[in-house]
């Protein structure tokens, strides 16, 4: 109770959910909460409200890092045009799914 | 690369397949695909009226928090009460359906040729006096944290009672029960959370719940007192008598009280008669005048 620090605002986080028939975690969006947990309980009821997913991830917006849009040019656009990156020379047989 | 694709949004392929709906998505018949025949030596009635009074718990308390839609604290709680009162709510739909399946005589009768269910009618077209929800869930919503200390003690008195009603001899109630276990399980998780974080949060946000929980506390041994038809419905083995939850229920409150620093209450029962006699208090007239008045207006209404 005392001592304890308040805030008008809570924390942003960002969700994540694993869908039923997915391999991994795709970001859904945002939310606010007031802790980790509460996180999570706001997720499932924020995003998972349609059967969506099986598992959810929330970790605080704040503590993702991500690359500034000023950027974009010398950390995108040098891999363009090396089309000889994409391994869409070699033939795919029938018997290999998911690719 | 259909496979990739398919993976880039969690939403797609939802409507592919619903057999993961415990009910499956038929609309029309709430109870479609499930055995509705009346077990050997059960009365009709009693299992009628006894699904209709654990029906109207559920959907006079869904009401009432539906009020909150719009006006939580936040958006997340916001949602979070929505979510919660759709549960009851389909709940409630079950229960009544099941009622009127059993019984058809407790449904009141509305003009010839009208397309109303009778589930609706059920929760539309009875007066208060017909209604048998306890009276704990008709009082109004109060502030969040009387919501959540009314939400905590409903949640965690209704899954005692569904954990053993999922041994009903009634396919019907039994579904229900299974089905809803895993509801309440949450209701009673997000609403213990709550209480706990408000009891440790400010002195506001203490004082406020401290206040709320004694306030609804003479309301609360009403949930407890065996009604006729409920040790009727227990005594056919397709009810469960809410005298044998009590123990059990007292000790999972204790548990968060002390979690929470919270004294139990010691107020005394709220005289009267029971919500299960129809005996209300004056909350569920207005309450009801509220959500029924647009059902009524339109007997023959198509929604």
């Amino acid at each position: 109770m005392s001592g304890r620090e308040t805030s008008p605002e809570w924390p942003l986080y960002e969700v994540f959910v694993r869908g039923k028939r997915g391999l991994n975690h795709v970001h859904v969006g945002s939310l606010h909460a007031a802790d980790d947990t509460m996180a999570v309980l706001h997720a499932r009821d924020v995003y998972t409200r349609r059967n969506e997913g099986v598992s959810v991830w929330v970790v605080r917006s704040a503590h993702i890092t991500a690359s500034s849009p000023d950027e974009k040019d010398p950390m995108f656009a040098p891999s363009g045009d090396k089309v000889y990156r994409h391994p869409t020379f070699y033939e795919i047989p029938d018997s290999v799914p998911h690719m | 690369m259909p496979a990739h694709h398919d993976h880039e949004s969690v939403y797609s392929g939802l409507l592919v397949n619903d057999a993961h709906w415990a009910f499956g998505t038929d609309f029309e018949d709430p109870l479609a695909g499930v055995d509705t025949t009346v077990p050997d030596g059960v009365d009709p009635a009693v299992l009628a009226r006894y699904c209709l009074v654990l029906g109207d718990d559920a959907l006079v308390l869904s009401h009432r928090l539906t009020e909150w839609c719009g006006r939580a604290p936040d958006l997340e709680e916001d949602i979070a009460l929505a979510n919660i009162a759709l549960d009851l709510l389909g709940q409630a739909r079950l229960l009544l359906a099941r009622a009127a399946a059993a019984d058809p005589s407790c449904v009141p009768a509305l003009p010839e040729g009208s397309p109303v269910p009778a589930e609706d009618a059920l929760a539309y077209f009875r007066a208060d006096r017909d209604f048998g929800n306890v009276r704990l869930v008709e009082v109004p919503n109060g502030d969040f944290a009387e919501t959540t200390a009314r939400l905590l003690l409903f949640a965690t008195w209704r899954l005692a009672l569904f954990e053993r009603l999922a041994g009903s001899r009634d396919a019907v109630l039994s579904a229900v029960a299974a089905k809803g276990r895993k509801e309440l399980s949450y209701h009673r998780d997000f609403a213990g959370r709550w209480f706990l974080t408000l009891a440790q949060g400010t002195e506001e946000s203490r004082r406020r719940v401290l206040d709320a929980l004694g306030g609804l506390w003479p309301l609360w041994p009403e949930l407890f007192r065996s009604h006729p038809v409920e040790t009727a419905a227990a005594q056919a083995g397709v009810g469960v008598d809410p005298a044998s939850v009590a123990a059990e229920v007292d000790a999972v409150l204790a548990r968060v009280f002390a979690a929470a620093d919270v004294p139990r209450p010691e107020a005394a029962p709220r005289v009267g008669g029971a919500g299960r006699d129809g005996a209300h208090t004056e909350a569920l007239g207005r309450m009801l005048a509220e959500m029924q008045v647009v059902a009524r207006a339109h007997p023959g209404g198509r929604w």
